[in-house]
């Protein structure tokens, strides 16, 4: 089962292009810190990144700025509606 | 949870339902290929709010589902033998092959642990030096780089009792093949998520190109969902097939590179069989001779028997497409989540047990 939810962060430990070494992060998951591996992620993230986890292994990292972007464009879409769309159906 | 809160904020999906509506002016049918798909469909209602003119079919989206009733019967066989420890994704533990499961096997005292990560494996593998310790490789492109990066970490650190048996798959081949399929009449496709994130959105170009499909990379939250039935939608309507991502917090063209680039060193295309569609020529990925010593098929020198499938279930035509699970005879009669004749009924992400869970729908 794939899990959207980005995770913020916190800690790295190893770097890059040493395989040598574990290539950890600590992120944050419900408050809970949680260690998952880096071996894979497509861009090693800095503390404050968010990463997407894929069976312990960061899949994919990405900056705060890109996951907001993203909810931008939803909102954008939604904006774009006329009026009595946004409360048709209303429950 | 801050991000997960928006993306299923109530007025931010209701006016998406009303554009979905207006989107669809010619008849789209559009398949799914990504367990966590199937289940956020049903999850969040999506069936029941489609609008006339659109039609979704899961695909061969879960891997557990698509393991060969061949490889569960190795995978029991070999659970069996004395020395061996197998490690599994829990999803496998109650799927059935032809005689048995490995949670019979389990009950029978076949050493089983389920994990959460291969990584958990191989600390079983350190705890446990006594036994060969056999991660049962299930999963498609998002999954084999931690695989294969969970050999290249046994390896550095010497752990000598750890191997991993590889029936692992790749989604375009399968894929291809439906599309050809002329009973299907396929004319979109949702991308999956997360197997995306590893190929990139590139992948689904040869799509576009050769069968006119329109493709769309969506992630897996309500808001995510309907933006990718609008612009399929759309595309339909158009006549303008591409690629589209709205998934770009996990997705990008290329892929991610350092994945691709683990998975290359350690595997190699072969031959696969899958439940529902026979063998697919190079649709699997194999362990390369360099590293046949994490490679359990070797080690351990087990021979794959063609077993058939169950009697009566349908899993096969339901990971296809072909069938819903209410057409199946076995459906929530013999075949229910506490006793599964089938692995679509077994598996959290079973086109049969989201069938079961939500209702029908449709």
């Amino acid at each position: 089962m794939c899990l959207a939810i980005p995770m913020k962060v916190e800690k790295v430990e190893g770097n890059p292009d040493d395989f040598t070494q574990n290539q950890i992060a600590t992120v944050n998951m419900n408050g809970i810190g949680r260690e998952v591996r880096l071996d894979v992620v497509d861009r090693w993230p800095e503390i404050g990144d968010y990463v997407i986890v894929h069976a312990g292994f960061a899949i994919h990292s990405l900056v705060e700025e890109e996951a907001k972007k993203n909810i931008e464009l939803i909102r954008e879409l939604a904006s774009h509606m006329p009026e009595e769309m946004l409360i048709a159906g209303d429950d | 949870m801050k991000h997960l809160d928006e993306y299923r904020d109530k007025a931010l999906v209701k006016p998406l339902v009303a554009e979905l509506a207006r989107s669809v002016s010619k008849p789209v049918r559009l398949m799914e290929v990504c367990g966590t798909h199937t289940m956020a469909i049903f999850r969040n209602g999506v069936r029941s709010i489609l609008p006339e003119g659109m039609e979704i079919v899961s695909g061969p989206g879960c891997p557990v589902c698509v393991t060969s009733a061949s490889h569960m019967d190795a995978f029991i066989a070999m659970a069996e033998m004395a020395g061996v420890r197998v490690t599994i994704f829990g999803d496998l533990f109650r799927v059935p092959g032809s005689n048995g499961s490995l949670a019979q096997a389990s009950s029978r005292g076949a050493k089983i642990d389920i994990v959460y990560s291969p990584m958990d494996a191989l600390d079983i593998a350190r705890n446990n030096p006594e036994d060969m310790v056999v991660f049962l490789g299930v999963g498609f492109e998002t999954t084999t780089p931690a695989i294969g990066a969970t050999i290249l970490t046994a390896q550095r650190e010497h752990i000598d009792n750890f191997c991993v048996f590889s029936t692992h798959k790749v989604i375009p081949g399968p894929l291809e093949l439906l599309m050809q399929d002329p009973d299907l009449k396929i004319n979109a496709l949702l991308c999956p998520g997360h197997v995306s994130a590893i190929i990139g959105a590139g992948a689904y170009q040869p799509f576009v190109d050769k069968f006119g499909l329109s493709c769309v990379v969506a992630g897996f939250e309500p808001a995510d969902l309907l933006n990718g039935l609008i612009l399929l939608a759309r595309q339909v309507s158009e006549n303008n097939p591409r690629v589209e991502n709205i998934y770009p917090r996990a997705v990008s063209w290329k892929g991610n590179g350092r994945a691709i680039s683990m998975v290359n060193e350690i595997f190699e295309p072969v031959d696969m069989e899958w439940r529902g569609l026979g063998v697919l020529p190079l649709s699997g990925l194999a362990i390369k001779e360099k590293y046949a010593h994490f490679d359990a098929q070797k080690r351990l020198d087990i021979t794959i028997k063609k077993s058939g499938e169950a009697k009566g279930c349908l899993c096969g035509q339901i990971l296809t497409g072909k069938t819903i699970p209410p057409q199946c005879p076995l459906f929530d009669k013999r075949c229910t989540p506490a006793n599964p004749i089938g692995p679509c009924m077994v598996s959290s992400e079973g086109t049969c047990a989201a069938y079961h869970k939500y209702g029908r729908d449709d």
